[in-house]
């Protein structure tokens, strides 16, 4: 199943040189390949293995998934604030489909 | 006429001991198992000795600077919630390079890898997680020094994730 509704919280009022709590969010089963459906049939293992953050084109974090993460997962990573910049997370599944969200960090 | 009763009497605690060892035998399994299951020393999958070795390169790994918050008991194993803060300047010299959780008791023992670099400031990291039964999580964080930071948690897990 196709990825979809990815989801991020970033600080309001962040100034430069503030450490910010960075949380994202995407809606995906995780399924591990261990279930089976209502007629005994195992269920192929499709996840989300790699999940990118970007900051202004510079890698910022990096999460790699195994099935043992839960449906729909959730990350929250810390970054200190080079300057004002473009957020680009992206989730990659293991088909090699990926799902980019973008947005910028305002700053007061 | 005289020899009737003892045999009788033979007879019947014969079947006596017959029904009473049939019971023993019925119940060792399960007290086996309880008893296994009151370990203090949880067991651990053959694939998370591998992927810890592997990981540590036969080093051993040093339980400090390294803070786990997961529930002590889970009642859904499959969101169990969980943050990793680790104790690091986050400078050039001396910051978290990657974070690893394994699972002691899952199907699969890699449970996710984080790359953090200096940019991150603060090495803490939160997600959620899945645990198929009552287990340890081992948590590894390895530093640019070289160092290897280790955390071992265990919980209890109610209802286990992770599928069948």
């Amino acid at each position: 199943m196709a990825a979809r509704n990815p989801r991020f919280r970033l600080p309001k009022n962040a100034k430069v040189g503030d450490v910010i709590e960075v949380k994202t969010l995407i809606m995906h089963p995780m399924e591990t390949g261990n279930r089976h459906d209502k007629y005994g049939k195992l269920i192929p293992r499709d996840i989300i293995t790699t999940f990118v953050a970007k900051y202004d084109g510079s890698q910022v974090f990096r999460a790699e998934f195994g099935t043992g993460i839960s449906a729909n997962p959730y990350v929250s990573f810390k970054m200190r604030v080079p300057g004002p910049g473009v957020f680009e997370f992206a989730w990659t599944d293991e088909h090699g489909i990926k799902t980019v969200a973008t947005a910028p960090l305002i700053l007061i | 006429m005289a020899k009737m009763p003892e045999r009788a009497k033979i007879s019947v605690l014969s079947r006596r001991s017959l029904l009473i060892s049939a019971a023993a035998a019925a119940l060792s399994p399960l007290l086996a198992y309880a008893a296994s299951r009151d370990t203090q020393t949880p067991e651990r999958s053959k694939e998370f000795e591998e992927a810890f070795a592997s990981l540590t390169g036969g080093a051993k790994p040093v339980a400090h600077d390294i803070a786990v918050d997961l529930p002590e008991l889970a009642d859904n194993g499959n969101f169990v919630p969980i943050t990793i803060t680790v104790e690091s300047p986050m400078t050039d010299a001396d910051h978290v390079k990657t974070i690893h959780i394994l699972s002691t008791l899952n199907p699969r023992a890699h449970v996710a890898t984080f790359q953090l670099s200096p940019i991150n400031a603060v090495a803490r990291i939160q997600s959620r997680m899945r645990l198929a039964k009552t287990q340890d999580v081992v948590v590894l964080a390895e530093l640019s020094t070289g160092e290897m930071l280790m955390s071992t948690t265990h919980v209890k897990v109610t209802i286990g994730g992770c599928g069948d």
